[in-house]
């Protein structure tokens, strides 16, 4: 048992908690007198370093029970059972999380504005989870993925207005759509690597934005064009409907409130990040995940193991440029009016920021930093001037501060299954 | 004894240098073949073309397998390694943020189910064939000693066992032919003594056919059931061991002749 260690990050959290909570509850504001209630919090640091103390201690025990007899590093040591245990408690971590996410918007403080962040927050996490294969597992970097969002946004737009298709058909056509303008992309940049790759993305994100533009008769320029909003089973979320269908709140007898609309369109944004990032996970433990991981640490020694490079990357582009296409369609359905203005080389940026100050290739790391991204705008609105000057610091802090991103990816550990071992050599 | 692969008349140009020049030779079914030669005698050069990363100038390499004859000299990389050669290489090329067991995995990505909607419903079929796959995975890293740093970093292993990881990704990858790139260079004695033991029971036991470049004399001698000499691109011999170091050609190729030997270096300085 390392004691040392113990205590030296006991003391620094309790240090932490100690400055934390001198201005929270060590003082009080009485009229206009500061009393200084030190004894408090220092009572509350104190509380803090014994509970990491003893958290610390408990971790060690338990990971040197789990290793006991293999190899340890100390570092193996100190976080082993914390790691361990999280793994565990993912079991109704998840869960927890998700009915609280789908209960959020039902909550009487949820306003429309909160839920259409939290919308796109969920919009930028799929977006974000699409661009982590390309650029997080098989290490391409792409500049341009928002070419791949406008096609979808723009497909659903133009395929709703002269073919009359719906949310629902939708999706899956789009993602079609801009998986084929992924492959599309991929041949001609096959052979490029690292800058000569982000520079071809580049250009390609900037025609498709251009096109959009210029093509006025088709896309209505820079005056953009409306896109259909979703519907439950032909249940449309408006209080007289257009189409001549019934709308959500008669069928239900309920009084028409404009929020169930963006409640609707939340859950539906929650339930397509939440089916890309369990796709995205299962991608990561495939033989093509594996791939694409192994094709960006080395490229010879994959073709010299029977490894189809082309193949393995126009995979990559196909499949990242799906997820952007269907996030295109949410973000179509969700703003109702679409303009090339949404579609700028900064919003590639967001989504490439996303990814590596998350951490690529990392699930968890995606959604704090599109969390973060999203949220981050928002909360600094008040200071308009500042907002991108306060985003951009951000980035370079973190930058410095963890090169890898947010989150390192945690590798999948693989234990033997006891049942295929031999009989002679079930003792080692 | 059937060739495994046969090198004919392989020449290969850079330019105006000609790397390879009329290299022949083959590969029987389970022998260790070793390839020496002093420095830029191009032995890397035929290692690169046998797997399919150089195309020669002229030549052939052909491997027969299954009743059918392939040329290997037209085939791309990744479908040669599929016909079942396989390699290491001299500076290590394992997927350094994969554990060991991961690049053993990847390694035998040709065979196994990579069906994309199969993978990702999990199917039985899918779920079979990945256990199967860890299972192989884990049989190459008992095989080689590996088996405690299985789910370790590849690029965090020791030099030591980064070079064993190597030889067991290759052998991950069920190949008939091994090409192994100076497997025992920067291994201390003991380590040496323990790669011998592992190629020759690789023949043994997997009835694998290893093709071998080494600097090594001890590894070389020690093994081989055949060596080939090259220098300046050209086989200047070919045998047993014991043929080869009486070889008054080899012995010139290494030591330099007598006369050129006596002439003293430091006056042309």
């Amino acid at each position: 048992m390392n004691l040392a260690l113990a205590l030296k990050e006991a003391l620094l959290a309790a240090f932490i908690a100690g400055t934390l909570f001198i201005p929270i509850v060590g003082m009080i504001l009485d009229n206009r007198n500061l009393i200084y209630e030190l004894p408090r919090a220092l009572m509350f640091a104190a509380v803090v370093f014994v509970g990491r103390l003893g958290m610390t201690l408990w971790a060690q025990q338990r990971t040197r029970r789990q290793i006991a007899g293999a190899e340890e590093s100390r570092i193996a040591g100190a976080l082993g059972g914390v790691y361990a245990s999280l793994e565990e408690r993912r079991r109704w971590v998840i869960p927890l999380c998700l009915a609280m996410l789908v209960a959020i918007p039902f909550s009487p403080f949820a306003t429309n504005y909160l839920i259409q962040i939290m919308s796109l927050t969920c919009i930028y996490v799929m977006l974000g989870t699409g661009l982590n294969i390309v650029v997080g597992l098989a290490g391409l970097l792409d500049l341009g993925y928002v070419a791949f969002y406008a096609v979808g946004a723009y497909g659903y737009a133009l395929l709703a207005k002269h073919v009359g298709i719906n949310f629902w058909e939708a999706v899956p056509i789009m993602a079609a759509l801009a998986a084929t303008a992924g492959c599309v992309l991929g041949f001609p940049v096959l052979r490029m690597h690292g800058d000569y790759l982000a520079i071809v993305t580049l250009g390609f994100g900037e025609i498709i934005r251009i096109l959009l533009v210029n093509m006025v008769r088709l896309t209505g320029g820079p005056n953009g064009m409306s896109a259909p909003r979703p519907t439950l089973f032909g249940l449309e979320f408006t209080n007289t409907p257009g189409g001549g269908g019934t709308p959500f709140h008669e069928f239900f007898g309920i009084p028409f409130d404009a929020k169930y609309r963006y409640i609707f369109i939340y859950l539906l944004t929650l339930l397509f990040a939440g089916l890309a990032i369990l796709v995205f996970r299962r991608l990561r433990e495939m033989p093509i995940g594996r791939a694409w991981e192994a094709l960006r640490e080395d490229e010879i020694a994959c073709k010299a193991l029977g490894i189809n490079h082309t193949t393995t990357k126009l995979s990559a582009f196909t499949l990242g440029a799906a997820f952007g296409g269907m996030g295109g369609v949410l973000f179509a359905t969700m703003e109702g009016f679409i303009n090339p203005s949404s579609f700028t080389f900064l919003e590639s940026a967001i989504i490439l920021s996303i990814v590596v100050l998350g951490g690529m290739g990392s699930i968890m790391g995606v959604i704090f930093a599109a969390v973060a991204i999203t949220l981050l705008p928002e909360l600094f609105r008040e200071f308009q001037q500042y907002r991108m000057l306060v985003f951009g610091l951000a980035m370079v802090i973190i930058m410095i501060w963890r090169p890898g991103g947010l989150l390192k990816v945690r590798r999948r550990v693989f234990t033997r299954a006891e049942a295929h071992l031999p009989a002679a050599s079930a003792a080692d | 004894m059937p060739s495994v692969i046969t090198v004919d008349n392989l020449s290969i140009r850079f330019g105006g240098l000609l790397a390879l020049s009329e290299v022949s030779f083959d590969v029987e079914e389970g022998s260790i073949t070793a390839i020496i030669g002093p420095n830029g005698a191009g032995k890397t050069t035929l290692f690169n073309c046998i797997t399919g990363f150089y195309r020669p100038t002229s030549g052939e390499i052909r491997s027969v397998r299954a009743g059918r004859e392939y040329a290997l000299h037209k085939l791309p990389i990744h479908r040669i390694a599929r016909l079942g050669v396989g390699r290491t290489y001299q500076n290590i090329r394992l997927f350094g943020q994969m554990t060991a067991l991961e690049n053993l995995l990847v390694a035998q990505h040709s065979f196994v189910n990579h069906h994309l909607l199969s993978g990702i419903f999990r199917t039985p079929a899918f779920r079979r064939s990945e256990s199967e796959a860890q299972e192989r995975a884990w049989h190459w890293l008992r095989f080689m000693g590996l088996e405690r740093v299985a789910n370790q970093e590849a690029g965090n292993l020791p030099y030591g066992l980064q070079r064993r990881l190597e030889v067991a990704r290759a052998m991950a990858g069920q190949p008939r032919l091994i090409c192994l790139d100076e497997p025992a260079a920067g291994l201390n004695q003991q380590e040496t003594h323990e790669l011998n033991e592992v190629i020759l029971k690789l023949r043994h036991e997997h009835r694998v056919s290893v093709l071998l470049i080494e600097h090594h004399m001890g590894v070389v001698m020690n093994i081989s059931d055949k060596v080939v000499v090259l220098d300046h691109g050209v086989v200047i011999s070919s045998g047993t061991p014991a043929e080869v170091q009486r070889d008054p050609a080899v012995i010139k190729a290494y030591l330099g002749e007598e006369d050129a030997a006596a002439v003293p270096h430091a006056g042309s300085l």
